[in-house]
């Protein structure tokens, strides 16, 4: 996690920094992800926020709402009956909102690729993604290593800077 | 009862309709008697077939029937049986036997929704996997899948590795 507001912080109780970086302290400082799995994945992510891997050491928890949450972890086979429901979900989500497709059903399709009539082929195709964790399914260290790549990501933002 | 007991009997209840699957021990019965020989398999006191475990569908290939697999079990005699149907891919219609056993409720609607086999007198027969808008029959040999649904693309696009 980047702490260097808070070593500024302990030198002499003043911070000076811009708007932004605290912007992005704050939100990368709490990825809360959206409590829902689709399949294997989801025992994967489970396994990943329970105590022994604890992800709630990077500020990320799990919420039950999308209303409450920031991070949408799509883990499993998004079936094309699903796709919609998970569309839906990403919608109700408020900004800022990030998606990390997990596994590599969410990626690509995984082993439906081919004759998988009922799976999207990616969830990409329906919602914008921000990190993909390759795995079938991935490791809890692999989607804590894409919590993490997220926080980077977050951190590198420019909220309040117009792009051009 | 092992099988031999078990289709003399029910050649003896049912006659010619009753016949076996070349070197198996599987009874076909004809869609038109089916009805009749469930009630058997369920009421019979040598039978008491109570248990149906599973139901499976199949397609024979282009051309060719399509059937549906009926797997059963008796707690109280401890035997077992499979019974296969096949019928013309045409117009699939078997009786349900959702009324005799109950188990059979969900997994006629599964053949249904899979293989697009109607069950007569089934009393809720709809899709139960598969989203209702749905088109086609996927399990079936003969099934295209279509390039779009509901506006998501369905085929893997290969155009980034061909």
């Amino acid at each position: 996690m980047d702490l260097s507001v808070i070593e500024k912080f302990n030198k002499d109780n003043v911070v000076v920094e811009k708007l932004e970086n605290l912007v992005n302290w704050a939100r990368s400082g709490s990825p809360w992800f959206f409590q829902f799995g689709l399949a294997c994945c989801a025992i994967e992510m489970m396994a990943a926020a329970a105590p022994r891997h604890d992800l709630e050491r990077f500020g990320a928890m799990p919420r039950a709402s999308p209303r409450q949450s920031d991070v949408m972890i799509v883990a499993g086979t998004v079936t094309l009956k699903m796709a919609s429901r998970v569309k839906r979900l990403y919608e109700q989500m408020t900004d800022p909102k990030y998606v990390i497709s997990m596994g590599s059903c969410a990626n690509s399709g995984g082993p439906y690729w081919q004759h998988g009539y009922h799976v999207l082929k990616g969830v990409d195709l329906i919602v914008p993604v921000d990190v993909y964790v390759p795995g079938c399914p991935p490791r809890p260290e692999a989607l804590i290593y894409g919590i993490m790549e997220l926080q980077r990501k977050i951190r590198n933002e420019k909220p309040y800077t117009k792009s051009a | 009862m092992d099988f031999n007991n078990i289709k003399k009997l029910l050649s003896t209840n049912h006659g010619e309709a009753i016949s076996v699957l070349e070197d198996t021990e599987i009874i076909l019965v004809p869609a038109e008697k089916w009805s009749e020989v469930a009630k058997d398999l369920k009421e019979n006191k040598d039978l008491t077939f109570d248990y149906l475990s599973c139901i499976t569908g199949y397609d024979n290939g282009a051309g060719k029937s399509i059937g549906v697999a009926y797997n059963f079990y008796s707690m109280a005699k401890k035997h077992s049986l499979e019974i296969r149907i096949e019928v013309d891919r045409e117009n699939p219609e078997v009786p349900s036997v959702e009324k005799i056993w109950r188990t059979a409720d969900w997994m006629e609607r599964e053949v249904y929704d899979l293989y697009g086999v109607s069950f007569k007198d089934h009393w809720d027969l709809r899709r139960i996997l598969l989203p209702s808008d749905w088109d086609g029959f996927p399990l079936r040999k003969d099934y295209k899948e279509p390039d779009y649904y509901n506006g998501m693309p369905v085929p893997k696009d290969k155009s980034y590795w061909e």
